[in-house]
């Protein structure tokens, strides 16, 4: 197999197992290795915060739709075809004056998928997990994001029954921004509510 | 700062990769089949996700998706651990 111009190189022993899961797995039939490749890609090109984004710039565009949204998350953000695995039990929670809401997951690592892709790195990290329920306002400022001594500040825990979504504020001076640019305002970190807008 | 969320770790922008490396993208995507396949509900990974993470919480987060899958297929009979140890390449296939 070596050439003098390709070397393999070695396997880390989490990547060699990875792979010989998934080598057992095809040759037992359970699975096939076009379709784990059809899920990587649609991970990589699908989901992610962009469409997130587009759930809250309607929300922010037509009442009628951030009522249902504030009602049936899972429902409200299908209309765009958003679903599937870790989008089933949407909540999603609105950022008003007097509240910030703000997700972790403490035990593992839930996300809602569909509309935020897969999670940040510091998402998954345990000190962000402990300290966001613990500390969330001393947190939050060393994330960059100072929320006012008067507002109160909601930590949502993700479990098996809701994966939550945070509604930002909309910025002001935003009136005359259509649906599509008020879009492209719309940050990941601002839907986990660890930046405000 | 003590908090263990080093610079690196901190939120900077909307342009992270979504995987590191692509065997973090494959255990992601064995994990998805897996349960749809076999019509299992997603908290059938994510409970053993949530133990393997609980028993050693600074290993790496995709060691410990990988560890999850691992008890997965050998506790649902898919796979035996000594047919994993002959099945696991030694090295990665030449560009």
């Amino acid at each position: 197999m070596t050439t003098d111009h390709h070397h393999p190189t070695e396997m880390a022993p989490i990547e060699a197992r990875v792979a010989a899961i998934e080598s057992v797995l095809v040759e037992n039939g359970v699975l096939d290795t076009d379709a784990l490749d059809q899920i990587v890609q649609h991970f990589e090109d699908n989901l992610g915060p962009m469409n997130g984004a587009k759930v809250v710039a309607r929300a922010w565009s037509d009442p009628d739709y951030k009522q249902r949204l504030l009602a049936d998350g899972t429902a409200a953000i299908a209309e765009f075809g958003f679903q599937g695995p870790e989008g089933e039990y949407m909540v999603v929670v609105e950022n008003t004056p007097q509240v910030h809401n703000l997700v972790v997951c403490t035990l593992c690592s839930c996300y809602p998928w569909p509309t935020l892709g897969l999670p940040p790195k510091w998402y998954k990290a345990p000190a962000y997990r402990s300290r966001a329920v613990r500390e969330p306002r001393k947190l939050l400022a060393e994330m960059g994001t100072d929320i006012p001594a008067d507002v109160e500040i909601r930590v949502w825990d993700s479990s098996a029954e809701a994966r939550y979504l945070v509604l930002p504020m909309r910025p002001d001076g935003t009136d005359d921004m259509s649906e599509e640019q008020l879009a492209g305002i719309v940050t990941r970190d601002s839907m986990i509510g660890v930046q405000r807008l | 700062m003590t908090t263990g969320l080093d610079d690196a770790s901190l939120p900077r922008d909307n342009g992270e990769l979504v995987f590191e490396a692509p065997w973090q993208g494959r255990a992601l995507a064995i994990a998805v089949a897996l349960v749809e396949k076999l019509g299992l509900p997603w908290d059938a990974f994510r409970h053993r996700l949530m133990a393997e993470i609980a028993k050693d919480p600074q290993r790496p987060y995709y060691e410990s998706w990988g560890a999850a899958l691992e008890s997965m297929v050998i506790d649902l009979e898919l796979a035996t651990s000594a047919s994993l140890d002959e099945a696991a390449p030694t090295e990665r296939a030449p560009l």
